[in-house]
């Protein structure tokens, strides 16, 4: 069934290929360049959700115990496998990538960015989809890799040919460069394991728990990876490369970026560099907890200011994942769970998000807020409507998803792992306890100047509001947003027992 | 019925559901229709609710798994009690007027619908506060509450100040409510899990340093929801949103929260006197700050809402000092009495257009039933026994006094009784001045506009009788121990005025009633409080300029702040990404440079980094 899982995008994305090499004009090859996209992702989709009845609870004492795994030798030579599983902690991510990917084709039947080209737009796409999910289901370090670095090229394309703006080419060469820096260091950090465990498989290292690496080389490998993870996530103060590539990017393109691209930072600090190199995490995680909060407190700070509502969201990223990598480095099962609904949280609704500011953009051709004044509740209800639900879902109002994996995070800073410092950890808890406070305030800011008050500035044209095929592909976000506020063990059921295997190395 | 205690906040949040996305039709009924049965259905279940819970010592739990994470839960379910019981048929019958007050009130509004169901959303959030039996599950209903009054403050869309008034309510409470979280988190990783009665019995075990930072974190989220200083700021600003709003969050909702969790939490507090010790100080500071504020206002309802500011310091004040009955006590009475009062305001601003008192004037010719009905509330506010008011404002300062006298329930020091006596006694005289001159401006002398009002429709007037006869009678479930003392499982205190203290109340309160009565006498065209000065009148109209103080030392550096981070987040920290790029492209001619085939270079070039190589290996392993 993983098969299906990567093979449908790989070949709906070949298919659309050559679909895109006959460079035909007609209205059909147009119509079937933006509807075959939707149909691939939406068998992705439900392949997907059909993994989800399969999961449970890891048995035998297994650190790790993947379903639907599937083990074949790959390239024998050089020790590498085709292995490939999911379990609670990788499959609420690889629903989350189906459908972001699934919504985004919906939402490209209509709103398709200049310059057009459906069929490389789609097939583009359906590879970075291809890509993530063969991230977030790959047990063998090279696979992984791979499956990491084939999401870059799609990313680069969309952001540079349908990024529209001038500076595009800069932010997507930008983008590129500095995540392939962090590429590089994974690699070091993977071929360091390989070097001293003599293995690729992340099952059989997971068991392992670091033990048969030295702890200086636990350390230098973590540290690779802890950088190379880091760029992606984004941490601070790697970070700068997010806020150019959303603001430049098509809105498909911000929606995977931020939706799904920015927590395989996230998910391989949880999937490979806490379980295999748990001396190295131990040394490093208060770096990470202090470098987390530091981007908390930053960017929450820089979207105080920011004019630019695309910038602004992005700015948000930071402060977000923030909170999710502050989870990861107390090294505990609540802290890793936190961080794991975050990174669901996240998703849907900084996805939601940036789907909604497309909007605006798309009908006001600018996201600058002076430029677009107030009073959109007054204009497109229904618009303002959603894109005060999504802020408010943002600041993270409790009884709606973002909470959680903020609370908890907090929580387990109040009691990181044993080797871990709890003074530090308790200012850290402090530190990012007043970034929330900080988030409320600017993202009431955006409300204040963008959706409340009387209509004025340039946006008092009349607009459509949001159409049926928007309200199609935002509908699931809100709802699901409401759905895990409401009863997060939508999320905490899948990943709590196997992150508590995972972590046993830690003991508490 | 206990068991069936979540359909209270489920009826009304229902009714915001179907409300919220039906279809919009100009004129329809149904909006209204739904958001009166939702409230209306939890009023009818609260009834047999109280009934039930109404003296049972120990508490009907409920319990549903809803975030399990590493042993530290989160269960959804209710917890009901006496205290609980009373409060959510507070809650649901204010709620109910206030809907079927608003059906009129709003009549004319296009937006009504999208009210009608944020009021049930309101509803539905302090009810799940009222009765949560998990402290993670109340703070839902607690900061739904705080979007709510967000959305509501905000709902006249072309009224300037309303914007700025619904982000500012939400922020500060925001800012309280980041101390609320992690006084819960604090609580909850110390007593194992998040359950109230978890929490209660883990009290006796956990050491006071826990218990007094815990409690007081929790303090910083009251202060905010139920306006104490220094984050009260929010509450009179709030009055932008439409009238019945603010009887809504004055009386039952929003602030009556802050009072009721210090309530349902009181075991806590209690056993960390440092914590009570602080929240009498700042009730004490609170409630006289309020009642001078209200003596400067013009408007009508910023006057009311300095009022509640002030009221709010009683009930927390009696807590300070262990009267739990007391400050209970004092909430429902002030439910009855404030709500009364905004919803007659809210009759001037229908009727006549304006708040303002020095526009109104003489109205008690034409508006006789809000005139009446005004009076028996400002009655009850003063503290004029028997009336409602009266009965529960005795109730705490005769708490404070025993206090005072060293015997109070708990172990608080004596100064924090004398401390809540003296401003308590001392806002005695401003409270009954503020509301003279309220009711001698708006309603006596002659008409300073000319105005055609009139008495408002049933849907507007019925509530505000039912209120009036509340705000008359309500006192009395205080009277007997086994009345009001009983339900709340504090059979011990009593709440029966002590004729010395209400001798005392009395007298202080003929001062204020007769200063400002005098004043007026001398000049019904001016404002009676002229005799304070243009300077002071000035400063309280401002709120003491704690509004200017707030923006200078916290709003404006923040912001600085931030557009400092900002930039050196650009200059520096991005502007060394973007460098590197010129950077390699130099660095990139330099080796080019070196490349010159010397290979003495080269070798010593090789030496080096191999010198580095094994450094590194030798600090890394």
């Amino acid at each position: 069934m993983i098969v299906a899982l990567l093979l449908l995008p790989l070949l709906g994305s070949a298919l659309l290929g050559l679909l895109a090499l006959r460079q035909s004009t007609s209205d059909a090859a147009d119509r079937l360049g933006r509807w075959l996209p939707v149909l691939v992702a939406a068998a992705t989709f439900g392949v997907a959700v059909a993994l989800l009845p399969g999961i449970s609870a890891p048995a035998g004492g297994r650190v790790v115990d993947p379903k639907h795994e599937i083990d074949v030798s790959w390239v024998a030579s050089l020790d590498v496998r085709f292995h490939v599983g999911v379990d609670g902690v990788s499959v609420p991510l690889v629903v989350l990538t189906a459908l972001l990917t699934l919504l985004c084709t919906v939402y490209t039947v209509r709103s398709l960015p200049a310059p057009g080209r459906a069929a490389t737009f789609g097939a583009l796409v359906l590879l970075l989809e291809a890509g993530l999910l063969g991230t977030f289901v790959a047990l063998d370090l090279v696979l992984f890799f791979v499956a990491f670095e084939v999401v870059l090229a799609p990313m680069y394309f969309l952001i540079a040919v349908w990024g529209g703006s001038a500076k595009a080419r800069h932010a997507a060469g930008k983008f590129i460069l500095y995540t392939l820096l962090g590429s590089v260091l994974v690699l070091i950090g993977i071929a360091t394991i390989y070097a001293t465990a003599g293995t690729f498989d992340l099952v059989e290292l997971s068991q392992r728990g670091g033990s048969g690496i030295a702890r200086g080389t636990q350390v230098a490998a973590f540290l690779a990876l802890f950088v190379g993870f880091a760029v992606k996530s984004p941490l601070w103060p790697l970070h700068t490369w997010l806020p150019d590539a959303h603001t430049e990017a098509p809105t498909v393109g911000s929606v995977l970026l931020a939706g799904v691209l920015l927590k395989m930072g996230t998910y391989g600090l949880v999937r490979v560099a806490l379980p295999v190199l748990p001396a190295g995490a131990r040394a490093l995680a208060p770096a990470l907890g202090v470098l987390a909060v530091a981007g908390i407190i930053v960017g929450s700070l820089c979207c105080l200011v920011q004019t630019d509502v695309k910038r602004l969201i992005a700015y948000s990223s930071v402060g977000h994942m923030g909170f999710v990598l502050l989870g990861i480095a107390t090294l505990t099962p609540v802290g890793v769970n936190a961080a794991l609904l975050g990174n669901i949280a996240h998703g849907l609704i900084t996805g939601l998000l940036f789907f909604l500011v497309g909007g605006v953009k798309d009908r006001y051709h600018t996201a600058d807020l002076t430029a677009l004044g107030g009073g959109l509740a007054g204009r497109q209800p229904r618009l303002g409507a959603l894109l005060a639900f999504g802020c408010v879902a943002s600041l993270g109002l409790p009884g709606l998803a973002g909470f959680w994996g903020e609370a908890f995070a907090l929580l387990a800073a109040y009691r990181p792992a044993v080797a871990l410092s709890r003074p530090l950890f308790a200012v850290l808890l402090a530190v990012a306890a007043v970034g929330t406070a900080i988030t409320t305030a600017y993202f009431l800011r955006l409300l204040r100047r963008l959706v409340l008050g009387p209509a004025v500035g340039a946006g008092t044209g009349a607009m459509a509001d949001a159409h049926r095929l928007e309200l199609v592909a935002w509908a699931p976000l809100v709802l699901l947003t409401v759905l895990i506020g409401l009863y997060p063990r939508l999320v905490l059921g899948l990943t709590e027992a196997p992150v508590r295997a995972l972590l046993q190395v830690y003991g508490r | 019925m206990i068991r069936a205690a979540w359909l209270l906040p489920a009826l009304p949040f229902l009714a915001a559901l179907i409300g919220g996305f039906l279809p919009r039709r100009a004129g329809s009924r149904l909006p209204a229709v739904i958001a009166v049965a939702g409230t209306g259905a939890s009023l009818v279940l609260a009834v047999p609710l109280v009934v039930q819970a109404a003296g049972r010592g120990e508490h009907a739990e409920t319990a549903h798994l809803i975030a399990p994470n590493a042993g530290i839960g989160v269960t959804a379910g209710t917890l009901a009690n006496g205290l609980a019981g009373l409060l959510a048929l507070v809650v649901c019958v204010v709620a109910l007027l206030v809907q079927v007050y608003s059906v009129e009130y709003l009549h004319d509004d296009t937006r009504y619908p999208a009210y009608a169901a944020e009021v049930s959303l309101f509803t539905a959030a302090m009810l799940a506060v009222v009765l949560a039996a998990d402290l993670m599950v109340l703070l839902i209903g607690w900061e739904v509450m705080g979007l709510c009054s967000y959305l509501l403050i905000g709902h006249y869309r072309d009224l300037p100040e309303a914007p700025g008034a619904a982000l500012k309510a939400f922020l500060v409470t925001r800012v309280g409510d980041v101390g609320f979280l992690l006084g819960i988190l604090l609580l909850g990783t110390h007593a194992g899990t998040f359950r109230i009665s978890g929490v209660l019995a883990a009290v006796p075990a956990m050491s006071p340093a826990v218990l007094t930072t815990g409690t007081l974190l929790l303090l910083l989220g009251v202060a905010g929801k139920s306006a104490q200083f220094p984050l009260h700021t929010w509450l009179p600003d709030a009055m932008a949103g439409p009238t019945p709003i603010s009887a809504l969050i004055h009386a039952a909702t929003m602030v009556a929260a802050g009072v009721y969790v210090v309530l349902r939490l009181y075991p806590a507090f209690a056993a960390a006197p440092a914590t009570l010790a602080v929240l009498g100080g700042m009730a004490a500071i609170t409630m006289l700050l309020g009642a001078l504020a209200a003596l400067g206002q013009d408007d009508v309802k910023r006057v009311l809402a300095w009022s509640t500011v002030s009221q709010l310091a009683y009930m927390l004040g009696a807590l300070a000092v262990g009267g739990v009955g007391a400050g209970a006590f004092h909430l429902i009475t002030h439910a009855a009495f404030k709500a009364l009062l905004f919803l007659c305001a809210g009759v001037l601003l229908h009727e006549t257009g304006t708040v303002l008192m020095s526009r109104l004037g003489g109205l008690r010719r034409q508006l006789p039933v809000t005139y009446v009905a005004t009076v028996l509330g400002g009655l009850a506010l003063i503290g004029l026994p028997p009336l409602s008011g009266g009965l529960s404002k005795d109730a705490v300062l005769d708490a404070a006094w025993a206090a005072a006298r060293g015997r109070a329930p708990v172990g608080v020091d004596r100064w924090v009784g004398v401390l809540v006596l003296v401003s308590a006694l001392a806002t005695v005289v401003v409270t009954a001045a503020y509301l003279t001159r309220l009711i001698l401006r708006a309603f006596h002398g002659e008409p300073r506009s000319d105005f055609a009002a009139h008495e408002p429709g049933g849907l507007m007037r019925w509530p505000i009788q039912l209120l009036a006869l509340a705000a008359v009678v309500v006192g009395v479930v205080g009277l007997r121990s086994s009345w009001l003392p009983s339900w709340l499982g504090v059979p011990d205190e009593r709440l029966t005025p002590q004729p010395g203290m209400t001798a005392v109340a009395l007298g202080l309160a003929a001062v204020g009633v007769l200063a400002v009565g005098l004043s007026w006498r001398q000049a019904p065209a001016d404002d009676p409080a002229r005799f304070l000065g243009v300077r002071v009148l000035a400063a309280l109209r401002a709120g003491l300029y704690l509004d200017t103080a707030q923006d200078r030392l916290v709003v404006r550096p923040v912001l600085r702040v931030a557009r400092a981070v900002s930039t050196v987040d650009h200059v520096l920290v991005d502007g060394a990404v973007e460098s590197t790029g010129p950077g390699s492209q130099w660095l990139g001619r330099l080796l080019a440079r070196l490349e010159a085939g010397n290979v003495q270079l080269y070798l010593t070039g090789m030496a080096a980094a191999a010198v580095i190589v094994a450094a590194t290996v030798a600090v890394v392993s």
